[in-house]
């Protein structure tokens, strides 16, 4: 039997029941996901995708470095480049076109925290309400 | 959800109505059958499909697509005809009654059998069965809300649960199931053109003015409502949206209508995504910018029935990844540094930009939204808390409505049935119905990378009836085209009885047959949402 090295209770990242999740670590791979028998949502059930969809996790095509489009391709840049220029950009088309041209796309995926500092910048920093997400869909 | 999914099974009757549950919410048809097979709960099941819960049914309703206003409106009629409504209910909780009572008054069963295409009789049956519940609940997913008219098709069930007073108690109330997994909490945190956190509305002056000064913004927050997904789309193609930030979303297979979708991206001068994968819109971006998965980092989600749940880290970054939220810091910093403001300035009064983690970026939320004030990490820990939850001694609400509406009095809304936008016809006698499948998950960008879930359906297909395939001579696995007023896709057949005759069904799981290019541009006047599950189209054999 593996011998994990530690197990961390979150929050399953597909559905919206919120299943709450035992993922089970060795070495930094996910290797097992059980859940509580007492969780609120889900009394220890998961489903297929709960307990066996994880391998994006280690998948080998996440990204891992910055992109920025040169000669209209797509190649590595360092942080600083491309969060420069995006700042930039964004600035400059507001200044240009109002901060109506601008629109934001949060996710019904990210986080309540990476939602609502996606929408402040938006509405604090740019000026616009053009704020959606595609889960309307 | 206005109830919770703790007390699913302590209803007498549950109507479940556009939601094929044990496929897009597994966990939560597992208490619905419990409520069935070890309560004794009756099950109306409105849907077209056989999906797996007709086995658990008492009545199965198949309505014509896109009838449902039809449907609840002539129960409602049967309700007031046979003095089945809880008077009381209506009597102290509501207002607007006389106004939906004239309007049903012509709605009979044979009316509603006339568009629906259900028995007079089945309606009659499922009018009494509701009504006569001690508690009876209603849940209904995006086969209610993917419509042209789905706002409508969401107030004829409000109307039905005000009209027997199925409000405030276990086992009773609407309760929509949520897709993704934080919808709930995308629409709670102001991910939507007209409100900011906990729905304050941008319209409103005060709510404006209290995120202006707790933000030490320089600009002003619009008093008017931005644009939605569908218009940010369209406005590129006009010319007047020139950029987008997409963070976490691939709207390149989740929009209706991709074609239009690509031909804007295409066109539009800046393009920011942020994700973990390159998928179809990232790959158009000027920019990406790699974050990370749910195993990274820590946050919260809000579920379906509004309980905010901790999502905690377990695996370290990988590569030069960057926590989503460090980089949506770093864009502040650098917005408002050339925004003439350095990192001391007065203005940015709680932050500056500067969280120490997700908690701080969870407490300044919670000082400015009244439904989650009294929550905090401390308190989430370990099982959540369900909003409202007003102060820091508050247990969370695990039922709504309990003793006034949150408006005071529940309102009926008067419907009148409307066709949905695009019935079939002679050249697309067909209607195309979209959804999803139990082992993959939207756009497919995560399950499809999971190899055991990509063995078990390895491909998109086009479920057909058994009987309209032979007609067309197509069996199991050929290859036909279906072809709408907006793009052709080609797939394998699936034949099945499973579907009405003249239905045609397909996911949008997959890359290869994007069910997409197909479906409407139609979208709801007042919640935006579009037409998915109703579109006519032609079929052929290849
Ligand atoms: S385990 Fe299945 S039912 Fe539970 S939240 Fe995850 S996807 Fe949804």
């Amino acid at each position: 039997m593996i011998k994990e090295d530690k197990v961390v209770t979150t929050t399953c990242p597909y559905c919206g029941v919120g299943c709450m999740l035992n993922l089970h670590i060795k070495e930094n791979v996910v290797y097992k996901v059980t859940s509580p028998f007492d969780a609120p949502a889900n009394k220890g059930n998961l489903c297929v995708k709960g307990r066996f969809g994880y391998d994006f996790i280690h998948a080998k095509d996440r990204l891992t470095q910055p992109l920025m489009r040169k000669n209209n391709e797509l190649v590595p840049a360092t942080w600083d480049e491309a969060m420069n220029h995006v700042a930039e950009r964004l600035l400059e088309i507001r200044d240009k076109y109002g901060p109506d041209s601008i629109g934001f796309l949060v996710s019904a995926k990210c986080t309540n925290e990476e939602n609502y500092l996606l929408q402040k910048i938006a509405r604090g920093v740019i000026g616009t309400n053009n704020v959606d997400h595609c889960a309307r869909l | 959800m206005t109830n919770s999914i703790a007390d699913i099974h302590l209803a007498d009757v549950l109507m479940i109505t556009g939601s094929n549950t044990t496929e897009a919410h597994p966990v939560i048809s597992l208490e619905m059958k419990k409520a069935v097979r070890q309560y004794g709960a009756k099950l109306i099941l409105v849907d077209p499909r056989e999906i797996e819960l007709a086995e658990f049914a008492t009545l199965h309703l198949r309505p014509r697509s896109g009838t449902d206003v039809a449907l609840y409106n002539a129960m409602a009629h049967v309700i007031l005809e046979n003095n089945l409504a809880n008077d009381e209910f209506i009597k102290t909780r509501t207002e607007n009654f006389d106004a939906f009572k004239e309007a049903v008054k012509d709605c009979t069963p044979q009316w509603g059998e006339d568009i629906t295409g259900i028995p007079a009789e089945m309606i009659v049956e499922a009018a009494h069965m509701y009504s006569q519940a001690r508690s009876a609940s209603i849940f209904w997913a995006m086969g209610i809300t993917q419509s042209s008219h789905g706002v409508d098709n969401v107030q004829s069930l409000a109307n039905l649960a005000l009209l027997t007073g199925n409000f405030g108690r276990p086992g009773t109330g609407l309760n929509p199931l949520r897709g993704q997994n934080n919808v709930q909490g995308a629409c709670d945190m102001g991910g939507l053109p007209n409100v900011i956190t906990g729905y304050q509305t941008v319209i409103d002056e005060a709510v404006r003015t209290k995120f202006e000064n707790a933000w030490g913004t320089s600009v002003k927050i619009p008093d008017k409502p931005g644009l939605t997904v569908t218009e940010l789309m369209q406005g590129i193609h006009d010319g007047r949206v020139k950029a987008l930030y997409i963070m976490g979303e691939n709207p390149m297979l989740s929009d209706p209508n991709i074609n239009h979708v690509a031909e804007a991206l295409s066109e539009i001068e800046f393009l920011v995504s942020q994700d973990i994968f390159l998928n179809e819109t990232g790959q158009m971006a000027h920019v990406v910018l790699p974050g990370v998965s749910f195993a990274e980092k820590e946050g919260t989600y809000t579920n379906t029935e509004r309980r905010v749940q901790l999502v905690r880290p377990a695996l370290p970054i990988r590569g030069d990844a960057k926590l989503d939220l460090d980089i949506i810091c770093d864009l502040g910093k650098r917005l408002t540094k050339s925004n003439g403001k350095t990192s001391n300035d007065v203005i940015h009064q709680i932050t500056d930009w500067n969280y120490k983690d997700a908690s701080a970026v969870w407490d300044e939320i919670a000082s400015l939204t009244p439904i989650v004030a009294g929550m905090s990490y401390q308190r989430l820990n370990p099982n959540g808390l369900q909003w409202p939850c007003p102060t820091a001694d508050h247990p969370g609400t695990p039922i709504l409505h309990k003793e006034k509406f949150t408006r005071g009095l529940g309102k009926f809304t008067p419907l009148v049935f409307r066709e949905p936008a695009e019935n079939p016809d002679e050249e697309y006698p067909f209607v195309l119905n979209t959804g999803r499948l139990l082992q993959h998950w939207h756009g497919g960008t995560l399950t499809r990378r999971s190899e055991g879930l990509d063995w078990v359906v390895p491909e998109g297909e086009i479920q057909i009836n058994n009987e309209d395939a032979q007609e067309m001579n197509v069996t199991d696995g050929d290859l036909i085209r279906v072809t709408s007023r907006r793009g052709v896709v080609t797939g394998k057949a699936k034949l099945t009885s499973k579907l009405p005759r003249g239905m045609i069904f397909m996911t949008f799981h997959f890359v290869e047959v994007p069910a997409n290019k197909l479906t409407g541009a139609a979208v709801d006047p007042i919640a935006k949402i579009p037409e998915y599950k109703v579109s006519a189209v032609k079929v052929e054999r290849v």
